[in-house]
Formats: C-alpha cells, structure tokens, sequence
C-alpha cells in the first residue's frame, strides 16, 4: 500500500513542536503542569512525521468554523510502557 | 441541624481484599444453624437472625452494642466454609495469577533483571494506591509478557495452559483444578512480586481471591418483614445464606464421615453455585436462583446494578422533599415568570424562615395562624434543632414561644421563587425558576409561552415542583434560572420562548392590513396589557368618528427607540422584493418603536423564530422581554377573542373548476408514470448516471408523482386565500402549513416506506388487487385522494404503511437518542468554563483552551454568531440617515 504524507493532506492541521520557554510559558500562562495538557500518543502518525518525542508539547494550528484559527496543545506521551 | 456540619475532604480512598482474618475479626457471631426463627418467633442464637446482628424491631436492644433501632449500624457475622469456594468477582483476577505464576515455585514468571525494570518503573510512579492509571498499563504489559512465559524462568518448571471455564472452573491441560489447589498455588506468591501483578500487598494477598470464609451481612441490611397476616417474610439474601448454610453443612457431615470423593466433588460444586449466585444471580453460564413462586432472587450485584439499581437510582439520585407534582392546564393570564399552584400543595410546601428581632412579629403572626389557614406555618425548628410540629390545638403556645433564632417553617406565599420542571429533562430549559401565585383549583398553571421549553401540553401532563431552601439557592434561581432568563436558547441564540397557536393567529389579526378600531375598541384590545397612557392621534376620523389602526395599537407596547426591517412569515419570497411597498403587507418596518408596515406573526415573536422578540430580549434586557412578551400575548388574546377565529373542514373547499384543474393535473401524473414504465419496459428509459435502470424509473416516478401532489397543491392554494382561517393559521406560523392545507383539499400523494414508493407485499406485488409487477402509481402507493375526500381501502391500507413508519421512527429514535444522552452527559459532566476560559474537568485537566475555541456564549450570540454585523450596520444607516435630513 502507498504510504500517506499525513504532511500534505488537507484536513491534518499545521503541528510544531514547542520550544523549552514556549513550553514553560504555556504552563505559566495556564497555571498547570504537563499533567494537565490534552495528550498525544508518541504513536500517533503526526508526531512521527514531525519527530517529537515523548515529554514534547506540541503546538496545533487549527481551522475553526466559529474562531477562524485557534491554538490547540497536546503533551506527547508513551504509548505503551517499555521496559 | 444543616449548621453543625462539618466538611471533611476526602483525601484518598483504598480498594483492598478482605482477608479470613479479618472477616473473622469483624464478626459479631458465627452462623451455624440455617434456621431463622424458632417456634415462638424468636431469632435463633447463630442463626441467620441472630440478635447479634443488629436490631429491625423497634424496642429491642442489640446484643452486640446495646443501641435501639435505627441508632446500632447492624454487625457481620460469618459463615466458616468446609472447604474453599472461588469468589465469582475476582475470577478473571484468579486466571491472570494463576498464569503468571509458577505452578511450582509461585514466582512471577519474568526472568529476574525484567522484575527489576519493571519495579524501577514503578517506584517512578511514586505512590502506586494514588497511580492506578499509571499503574494499569504497566500491569497489563506485565501479564501479557509473563502469561506467554512456557518455563519458569526461577525454578526452571515447565508452564501448562490454564483455562477457565465460565463461570468458575479452572482447568490446566483440561484437568480440574480445586479451589483448594488454586489457593495453595496463590499462597506461594511471594509479596514482592504482588505488585508487578498490580496488587498492594500491604492489603491484599490473591488467595483471598478464594473463600474460606463467607461475611454475612447484618440483618438491618436484610430486613424480614412481617405480613399483615402474622407470617414471615424473608430478604432474599437470607434464603440465599440459607441454601449456603444448608450445603455447606451437608458438605461438612459427608466429609467427616469419609464419603466417597464423588457426593463430596458434588456438594462441594453445589456451594459453588449457592455462593456465586448470592454474589451475581445473573452470573452467565449458570441457571439464576429461583424463589419459590419462580421468581428469580436479586442477590448482591443486582442490588447494585442498572438504572433500580443502589447507585443510578439511590446515589445518584434522590428522593427529595418539599416537592410536589400535580398535572398543568394553562392560564393566559399569569406571566411566564409565574406559575400557578393549589392551595393545597402551598399548604404543605414550606420554607424556613430564621426569626429575629424585625420579623418577629410577621412569625408568630404566621404560627398563630397554624398549618390549615394559608398563609400559615407548619413546623417550628428550635435553636437546639429540635423541630415542633404546629397544630390546630398547640398554635396558641407555640406562636408565644416562637423566639429570635427560632426557624419557622411558613407556607409558600405569592412571590415566593420556585423550580418548575417536566421530564424528560433534556436540557437546562427543562428546569425553570418561576414565582408563585397561590390560586384555586388543584393544577398547576403555567403560561403558554413555556410550553415549548418544557415540552408540555395540557392533555395530562404532570409536572414537578421545588420548594427551595436556602436564601443562596433562592438568589441563583433569581438571577440565573428564572424564566425570562431562558427566553434565548444557548441552541441556537434565539427564542425558545414566545408566542404559540391562538398567539400567533390574534397578532395577525390585529396587524395584517392595519384594522381599524373605535376609542372604545382600541382601549378595550389594550386592558389586559400593562399599558398605562392614553392613545395617541387617532389614525382616521370618519364621519367625526376616531379611529386607530392595529398597527398604532400594537406599537404601543413597543419600545420607544425600537427600529428594525425584516421579514414576516406571510413573506411571498417575490423574486424582487418590493421592501415598504409590499403588496402582501409582508415586510416589517419599526421606526422608533412604531409599526409602519408589514405583519406581525410567527416570524416577529413566535418560539423558536420570533425576530422581534429576539431583539427586544437581546437590546434592552430579560425584564424588557418578560414585559413585551406577556402584554403581546395579552393583546393577542384579547384581539382574537375579540374579533373570532374559528375554522372548520370547509374551509378546505375548493371551486368544482378547482377540483376538475386538479384531477385533470393528477390524471395526467399517473399517465405519465404509465408511460415511464412502459418506457422502462421497452428499456427506452434514459439511465441516469451512477443509478440503474430500476432506480432511474422509481426516481421519475417519484419527481413525477411529487410535482403532481405540489401542483394540485397550488392549484388549491389559489383558492384559498388570507381570509381563510386555515391559511391564516399555515401562513402566520401559527399552526399547521400549507402542506397540511393542500393534503386536506388537494391530494395526499406517493406514500413511502424507508424513503421508496411501497413495494414490499405479496410477490411482485403490494397488494393481491393487483397485477404482477405492475409498476403503476396505485399499485405502489399513491394516494389521489384528498383527506377531505376520503380514500379508497387500498389507498387508506398504504397510508397507514406510511404512518406507522412514522410511529416506528419516533419510538427507535427516543430509546436510542435517550442513551446517547446518558452516555454523553456521564462524559461531560464535571466540565466547566474556568475564569481564564479555559474549558477544565475536575482534576484542572485542560479539554478546551478557549470555550467553543472562539469563547462565545451560545445563548448570548445571535444565531451563532458573535457578533450581528447586519444590524450594526442597519442601526448605523438609519443614524447616518436621520442626521443627513
């Protein structure tokens, strides 16, 4: 099967990986810890086409039909414990 | 009583096994004897009703605390069993440990340097009672590498498969294994690696997993009651701890007599059941216990579960007091703030008012009025919390004893705020603040504007009433849940609440073509109106007779600096409208709040639609649009009664001209789709793209059939006119539509099944009237006829095809739309908007980073959206206008 650029499709929302201090600003901002962040699976095939890794918060762009563009931030986690 | 509590916060909460011991320790008797009584009615020492298990009868003392009914919290007993039984709850728990472990050394089966980075990652975690959703996947990670384990990495034993069969059967390479055996095996686990398998072992040991005691609950936990005809009835569970007794000393005896392995296996499979059963009687695999009528015996789990269950229908929801619930009829003239109750229910609903030294007077005035006179008091609450009851007899004394910080319990009164409500409730409408007006009679009333929101009608609807108790309660029903509080959906941003039916009609009345009304008239429209002032300049003086329009009349409830243009529901939708000039008196025009043209109807102040009232409610504040909402339809209602409004079938008549137009148009229908199937038939039909031949000649004939029924429509709507009651009702929104109209007069049309023409019946055919694969409209469910007319038989057959799909749809779609309601309402329902607008659940989880990601109330935007460019603009305009002159 062709393998999908889940990159270039249409209904994937733009992800950046948040810098350290945009990190620690965003948690500032909200007053929580990574703990209280939406989660992503490392799993998740978008986290993998931009590499993240586990403990990353990432940044969506997303479409709104209501807000025109709002920001959304998911914590990335382990998907099944290794050991 | 209220003001002596004391919050506590729970800090943790702990899920442990109970051990032998333990079970033991708390134990106030041990049960032998599987009798409960004796002859004379006395509870049998170590019975199951052994008086050391607390006391159901009022009198007795408890042997174990010495406290009265209702004062001792009931004691365990237990039931030692001869030999160890599994317990049905922990089966899938017993599979898991007996497949991870050893069958020899105990061990988990994970070579030693895994146990290690497993317990690393555990010991990361921190506290593992306050981790569990750190602690599961780790733990199923566990088992799924340590179950495929074939030799023990410690002992070096080879592994066999074990197996359960349900219910409560273990197996290992097909042979039995007791639970006798079972227990030993989990016996040999050792307590460091318990927690690698999720268990504390500071708590729990798996082979507690397995009974070798049974805890008997106490007997306030299964009371037995007593018949009027003297007999004893018992708890369901006491007739299954009974056949537990009753077995397990059978098992008891053969053993110790040394009976032969067989009848013991069998006794002992026997105590298996009776123990499951009293756990779960719906336990899957085995037959449920029965009672002696056949009835089957609801045992533990079914205390616990579903919607009769302990938790959905004790937990999570309650009883409550001062509540009452009667059934509703309607009453015009209360405002939609208000509702009406008997003076029955004010009689009996309270609330506490706290006496002190400036209402005094007001409260011992009241006690001395007593519980049967209305504006009354029925109880007295002392300092000490102790409550007095007021009576006829004791009134006198008590009003002289009533003190500063004494509470009375007075009557409801006029004025005071309550919570209305109807099931279902489906939304936060369903559940209203409204002020109490204390009437005769013995409904409650509500106003017509409500209905909508509620869901009510009056064909017998009851609905429910709550008295509320304290001063915040009474503040928040004030400001937020209050009726005229609710007059905007957070559904949609626009009315739920507004004019309905006979509403609708008046107002229409009053304004459609500007009516003229004498001083008298016009005065006479306004009374019921909360209208103070005199009228303006008449509009017309004829023959020296003043007289003013419906439009002046209706302006005058209308705000002073009201300006809008829109609209009215009679609208004709002309493909170039003609705006102020509109022929059919269809577009609205307020200029500082006077009705110039148009029509007021549904489209103005109608639920669910109303623009007018919309703009009212939203610009100049809730009070304003109560106000306006309750004089319209005062004003409606007086008009209408006024004037006379009835309608009846023949208002349905048509012309024969009429009648022959439409005949001669559905004739010509069914023709066409004669010639449609012969078409198909000689395959001359034009396939339409992405459908086959079948489908392309059922979609014409429908298209065909559909036109024919909207034609004949028309055609009857032409005749049909504004002067006709039943198109004033259909065009003003206020009930019905034209549809209904030309259903009535014209014909009924194509009737459908799951949205085709009717084709299922006989074979190749609906019905045997006809012939095989006939494919004409009649024989696939068309109906020529009008309501009016009447059907034929066959014709009234395929309606009522249709019409029960209609019932079928409604039944499925309630059942099912009620779970996902459940289901989403569980999920959603610790979620609130923080001050920072963030959307968080209870643990300070973010969900949403900005409510609805543009932070906009629903219920505060128009129509969904933030902000109402359009008529910002027109307000602008109209400003710029007036200055420019």
């Amino acid at each position: 099967m062709e393998k999908i650029n889940v990159l270039g499709h249409r209904l994937v929302p733009r992800h950046r990986i948040l810098s350290e201090d945009e990190k620690k600003e965003l948690l500032a901002r909200y007053k929580i810890t990574e703990r209280d962040l939406p989660k992503i699976l490392i799993s998740d095939p978008m986290v993998k086409a931009i590499g993240a890794n586990i403990g990353d918060v990432l940044e969506i762009e997303r479409i709104s039909p209501t807000a025109g563009i709002s920001y959304y931030y998911r914590y990335v986690v382990e998907d099944k414990p290794t050991f | 009583m209220r003001y002596q509590y004391i919050p506590k916060k729970i800090g943790e909460i702990q899920f442990a096994l109970l051990s032998p011991d333990e079970i033991r320790k708390m134990s106030a008797t041990k049960i032998i004897t599987a009798d409960t009584y004796d002859d004379d009615g006395f509870p049998i020492e170590m019975g199951l009703m052994d008086p050391h298990l607390g006391v159901i009868e009022p009198g007795l003392r408890c042997k174990t605390c010495g406290k009265k009914v209702d004062e001792c919290p009931g004691h365990f007993g237990h039931i030692d069993l001869a030999l160890p039984v599994i317990h049905v709850g922990y089966t899938k728990k017993i599979k898991e440990f007996l497949q991870c472990t050893c069958r020899s050394c105990g061990r988990i089966l994970l070579p030693e340097d895994k146990i290690n980075d497993v317990k690393k990652k555990i010991e990361q975690i921190g506290n593992v009672s306050l981790r569990a959703l750190e602690l599961n996947p780790i733990v199923s990670e566990v088992t799924s590498m340590a179950s495929s384990t074939k030799v023990c990495p410690h002992c070096g034993e080879p592994q066999k498969p074990i197996t359960l069969d349900k219910p409560t059967t273990f197996r290992e390479e097909g042979h039995k294994i007791t639970p006798k055996e079972i227990r030993e095996r989990l016996e040999r686990v050792p307590n460091e690696d318990l927690i690698l398998l999720g268990m504390n072992p500071e708590v729990a040991r798996p082979e507690w997993m397995i009974l070798t005691v049974l805890p008997v609950p106490p007997v306030t936990v299964r009371p037995s009651i007593t018949l009027e005809s003297g007999d004893r009835s018992e708890d369901d569970l006491t007739h299954k701890l009974v056949d537990v007794l009753r077995i397990n000393q059978r098992l008891q005896e053969n053993r110790d007599a040394g009976a032969p392995q067989l009848i013991v296996e069998d006794l002992w499979e026997l105590l298996q059941y009776h123990i499951t059963t009293y756990f779960d009687n719906q336990t899957s695999g085995i037959p449920p216990a029965r009672h002696r009528s056949g009835r089957p015996l609801k045992t533990l789990a079914q205390r616990l579960k579903g919607k009769e269950g302990r938790f959905r229908s004790n937990l999570s929801g309650k009883r409550v007091n001062f509540s009452s619930r009667t059934v509703i009829s309607p009453d015009p003239y209360i405002s939609i703030n208000e509702v009406g109750i008997p003076k029955e229910v004010a009689m009996e609903l309270t609330v506490p008012v706290r006496v002190n030294e400036f209402n005094i007077e007001y409260a011992k005035k009241l006690v001395l009025k007593g519980p049967d006179v209305h504006p009354g008091a029925n109880y007295l609450i002392r300092p000490d919390g102790q409550r007095l009851r007021i009576t006829e007899r004791n009134k006198e004394t008590l009003a002289e004893r009533v003190d500063i910080g004494w509470v009375v319990e007075r009557h409801v009164v006029d004025g005071d705020i309550v919570l209305f409500n109807r099931q279902p409730s489906l939304h936060r409408m369903s559940m209203m603040g409204h002020e109490v007006r204390v009437m005769s009679d013995k409904t409650f009333r509500l106003n017509l504007p409500v209905c909508p929101p509620y869901n009510a009608d009056f064909d017998g609807d009851e609905m429910n009433l709550h008295c509320l108790q304290s001063e915040e309660a009474r503040a928040e029903a004030k400001i937020i849940m209050k009726v005229q509080e609710h007059i905007l959906s957070p559904r949609f941003g626009g009315p739920v609440i507004g004019a309905i039916h006979d509403h609708i009609s008046g107002i229409f009345l009053l304004t459609y073509r500007n009516p003229m009304f004498t001083r008298e008239e016009a005065y006479y429209l306004l009374h019921k109106t909360s209208f103070k002032g005199t009228l303006p300049e008449p509009d017309k003086v004829e023959n020296g007779v003043e007289y003013w329009g419906g439009k002046t009349i209706f302006s005058l409830l209308l705000p002073k600096d009201l300006n809008m243009e829109y609209r009215s529901s009679i609208c004709e939708n002309c493909s170039v409208c003609t705006k102020e000039k509109c022929e059919y008196d269809a577009y609205v025009v307020i200029r500082n709040g006077k009705l110039l043209t148009g029509t007021i109807d549904g489209a103005s102040i109608g639920a669910f639609k109303g623009k007018l009232l919309e703009r009212i409610v939203r610009d100049y504040g809730t009070d304003e649009g109560r106000r306006f909402l309750d004089d319209v339809t005062r004003l409606a209602i007086t008009t209408i009664s006024y004037l006379g409004f009835s309608t009846g079938i023949d208002e349905e008549d048509i012309p024969p001209d009429a009648q022959r137009q439409i005949d001669e148009v559905l004739q010509n229908a069914i023709k066409r789709v004669d010639e449609l199937v012969e078409a198909y038939k000689k395959g001359l039909l034009e396939q339409m793209p992405g459908r086959s031949m079948e489908e392309t000649l059922e979609v014409e004939i429908m298209r065909v059939l559909g036109r024919a029924r909207d034609e004949a429509g028309q055609i009857a709507g032409r005749y049909l006119g504004l002067e006709n009651s039943a198109v004033i009702m259909a065009k003003s929104g206020a009930r019905g539509s034209m549809l209904n109209l030309s259903q009535m007069s014209g014909s009924i049309g194509q009737q459908a099944v799951r949205g085709e023409r009717i084709h299922r019946g006989y074979s190749d055919r609906t019905l045997p009237h006809f012939k095989r694969g006939d494919l004409g409209a009649f024989a696939r469910g068309f109906v020529k006829s009008s309501y009016k007319k009447g059907l034929t038989p066959i014709e009234y057959f395929f309606h009522s095809m249709g019409g029960r799909e209609g019932l079928v749809d409604t039944a499925v779609r309630t059942s099912r739309s009620g779970y996902m309601q459940r289901r989403l309402i569980n999920a959603l329902e610790d979620l609130k908007v923080s001050l920072d607008r963030t959307v968080r659940n209870t643990s300070g989880g973010i969900v949403q980073f900005f409510y609805g990601e543009d932070g906009v109330d629903p219920s505060r935007s128009t129509r969904g959206d933030a902000v109402d460019y359009d008529n910002i603009i027109y307000q602008v305009m109209l400003k710029a206008e007036e200055g420019s002159k």
